[in-house]
């Protein structure tokens, strides 16, 4: 039919063979030949070719990456595996918070460094959530002092890199503060009797476990537990009678009052070790170092500057009006702030806390500016140079950053499907 | 199209830049300047002068090295490295030589794939104490603060020392020897350990040197001497033989003194005269020229000269020759036979 309507269509018009052959010409175009020149001027075919031209340069680049890679270990004679992680390190490591010696493996002494990352981190990202909510609020207070104070608190962390910080105030706490040999001698009080602020560090009182701890932490745990209970009841109970309960006071209660209890009734099962001074600096007691001090007070102090830029830029996204509905409706200003402008503002607040959070656990890897022995030291350090295997030990590193920066972005993201708008 | 293809050749000659790992000695004299590896700062043996001029023991051999193959004691890039980034450093083509008080060890020389051109400094790990501590041996340290270079040797040696002894220390990890001088002055460690011409050169530049006892315990051995990278045994040959002419120079009286006397016509010594090149061929058979050994004595003079000035009893430093003397003054210091 088709054959037959392009050939009539060639042919002489004639009376009623018109209407058909004028309908083929509309529906069937003469075809087009392909030609090479519409794969950059015919709209049609253009991204197609793009996008293949872009993945052919992007694999030739990644090829070349890797055989450059080769050629040069090749070069330099040296392979690539990762042996090295079951040797022995060598070296000692002085903040440990699983036990470690230098007999042991490099891969041990990765993981002593990589469990100091993370403790500096969650310090870090603890404290300057604290930091940052305080002073975003404060910097919208009508007080002008202290709305101009913590204008210049934000302005002065966020502007001076924070390498500076980290130097200054490992500096500080360094030259100021009195040597450990100076307790001894009974110059320098300690602090509360238990509490030595030196320039070597901070020794605290450390907790010793005894046998029966193990029951006060079930206690403990049990508290916790009735506390989550309580606060469920409660909120239920207001929202079907309008009662309100004393949430606070409490879930107070029930956090000291059974541990204190137990603690008691189990005849005392942890008891505090004391710092003594020692012939060179302290026995006994627990040492925060000053390299950890310097490096968790500066990555909160900078981190927390941008969050009270990100609270203060949440609250004010919610309009004026919310807050004058609530009054109008007569809730108190606390109440007004708790239940109806935070709320939403977490919205705004939590999607940019998180990369902040994020920024902070990769910035304790300045860590090495302050010889606090973070992953970045001990595997991304030491290790690499007592065994000469940079490629894999970046890589490695690389690795670690990667995985630690997605985990807190997804355990963020779960918080944040929880205060987020829910659309339906 | 000229654009693209220029582009492309550059393209090409970047591709081809990073795959040229030989041939050292072609890159030196095509660059005009020899990129020389030393430390961020050690008095004596590499740190600037007042002027920003590099001086020091580790330099000094780099500018002979430099006037050997280029004619020029001047034409040195000096690379400051700490003790973690020096082997990176090596290794990547960054520097062709690394003079950085560098150990001589097994696995450096093996496992990290470095080639040592020979030992320049017989030293050994000590510790830095102050006086008002009362402690007179290494031995008394039991539970003392300790600040270490990482990336060090003496990191490995501090280990070891204290397991082997059964004592406890808390290492606290320093990336360079200013910052250890700043630490240990703070007192955020009560001792400092590294080799003990560091010890010494360190102590050199205290306010009250006196104030402060080095130890009499020498823990370790630490060869220190100048390393290529492994792959181009004919850099590592120049670099090994710039090292023996000044020792050798040292041994047969050559100074930079009379060196211009004693090179302008051949002498009766026959060594010295196929050292200075005014018989033999030896310049040819590393790939330089036949004076090559003359300029490098001439730079800053031969080893002995070099040892005096930058760290010798005369220098603030004030180190003995001891173990670095010539081995006819009883030292370990010997020259191989340029034959």
């Amino acid at each position: 039919m088709q054959q037959d309507n392009l050939r009539r269509t060639g042919g002489r018009h004639n009376g009623d063979q018109g209407e058909t052959s004028k309908m083929s010409v509309m529906t069937d175009p003469p075809p087009e030949r392909f030609r090479l020149s519409q794969l950059i001027y015919d709209s049609r075919y253009r991204s197609l070719t793009i996008q293949v031209v872009a993945m052919v340069l992007l694999v030739l680049a990644l090829s070349w990456l890797v055989s450059n890679t080769i050629q040069n270990l090749a070069a330099l004679g040296k392979d690539f595996n990762f042996g090295f992680l079951t040797q022995s390190a060598g070296y000692d490591i002085n903040q440990r918070l699983i036990p470690y010696d230098n007999q042991m493996s490099h891969g041990r002494a990765a993981l002593v460094g990589i469990l100091n990352t993370i403790l500096v981190a969650f310090l870090g990202c603890v404290t300057a959530t604290i930091i940052g909510t305080i002073a975003g609020v404060l910097r919208l207070s009508k007080n002008w002092i202290v709305g101009r104070l913590m204008t210049v608190y934000v302005e002065a962390f966020r502007n001076v890199p924070l390498l500076l910080w980290i130097i200054l105030i490992f500096a500080i706490v360094n030259e100021s503060m009195p040597h450990p040999r100076d307790f001894g001698s009974g110059d320098v009080p300690m602090v509360f009797g238990s509490i030595a602020i030196t320039r070597q560090g901070t020794w605290i009182p450390a907790p010793v476990f005894e046998n029966l701890s193990g029951a006060l932490f079930i206690v403990f745990a049990a508290s916790l537990v009735a506390i989550a209970l309580y606060r469920r009841w409660a909120r239920k109970r207001q929202e079907a009678t309008g009662q309100i309960s004393p949430v606070f006071w409490v879930s107070l209660g029930l956090f000291v009052l059974p541990t204190v209890i137990a603690y008691f009734l189990l005849g005392m099962p942890v008891s505090l070790d004391y710092p003594e001074p020692g012939r060179f600096r302290f026995d006994g007691g627990l040492l925060i170092r000053n390299s950890l001090i310097a490096l968790w007070l500066a990555l909160s102090l900078y981190t927390g500057a941008f969050i009270a830029e990100i609270v203060r830029g949440g609250i004010l996204a919610i309009s004026k009006g919310q807050s004058e509905a609530a009054y109008a409706l007569g809730l108190r200003p606390n109440r007004t702030m708790n239940l109806v402008i935070l709320p939403q503002a977490m919205r705004v607040i939590v999607p940019p806390l998180i990369s902040q959070f994020l920024n902070l656990t990769k910035n304790s890897s300045l860590a090495i500016a302050v010889g606090y022995m973070d992953a970045r030291a001990t595997l991304g350090g030491i290790t690499i140079n007592q065994t000469g295997r940079e490629l894999e030990g970046m890589l490695l590193l690389g690795l670690f950053y990667l995985v630690l920066s997605l985990v807190i972005s997804a355990v963020m993201n779960v918080y944040n499907n929880r205060v987020k708008l829910k659309e339906r | 199209m000229k654009k693209s293809v220029f582009l492309g050749a550059l393209t090409v000659a970047g591709l081809a830049a990073g795959a040229s790992a030989a041939a050292t000695l072609d890159d030196v004299k095509a660059r005009g300047t020899l990129n020389c590896g030393v430390s961020t700062g050690l008095t004596g043996f590499s740190a600037p002068d007042a002027n920003g001029v590099w001086q020091g023991f580790d330099v000094a051999f780099c500018r002979a090295l430099a006037a050997a193959v280029l004619g020029d004691p001047n034409a040195v890039e000096f690379v400051p490295t700490t003790g973690q980034t020096r082997f990176t450093a090596l290794s990547s083509n960054e520097i062709d030589v690394l003079a950085r008080n560098t150990t001589w060890t097994f696995s450096r020389d093996n496992d990290l794939k470095f080639e040592f051109a020979g030992v320049n400094y017989y030293d050994g790990q000590g510790f830095i104490v102050p006086r008002e501590l009362g402690v007179a041996s290494a031995m008394e340290l039991d539970g003392a603060t300790v600040c270490i270079q990482t990336g060090t040797t003496t990191e490995l040696n501090l280990a070891d020392f204290f397991r082997v002894n059964d004592m406890e220390y808390e290492p606290v990890p320093i990336e360079t020897n200013a910052e250890a001088q700043q630490q240990y002055l703070a007192g955020a460690c009560d001792a400092y350990t590294t080799d003990a011409s560091g010890l010494a050169a360190t102590r050199a530049t205290f306010e009250n040197p006196e104030d402060h006892v080095i130890l009499p315990e020498i823990i370790s051995k630490e060869p220190l001497g100048p390393l290529v990278r492994h792959g181009d045994p004919e850099w590592g040959d120049i670099v090994r033989w710039t090292l023996q002419a000044l020792i050798a120079a040292e041994e047969y009286g050559v100074t930079s003194a009379n060196i211009e006397q004693m090179a302008s016509e051949a002498g009766d010594n026959a060594e010295v005269n196929r050292l200075l090149g005014t018989e033999g061929e030896l310049g040819a058979m590393i790939g330089l020229d036949s004076d090559w050994a003359q300029r490098a004595i001439a730079a800053g003079g031969n080893y002995g000269e070099i040892f005096e000035n930058n760290i010798g009893e005369s220098s603030p430093v004030g180190l003995a020759r001891g173990l670095n003397a010539q081995y006819s003054n009883g030292g370990l210091i010997y020259a191989l036979p340029f034959r």
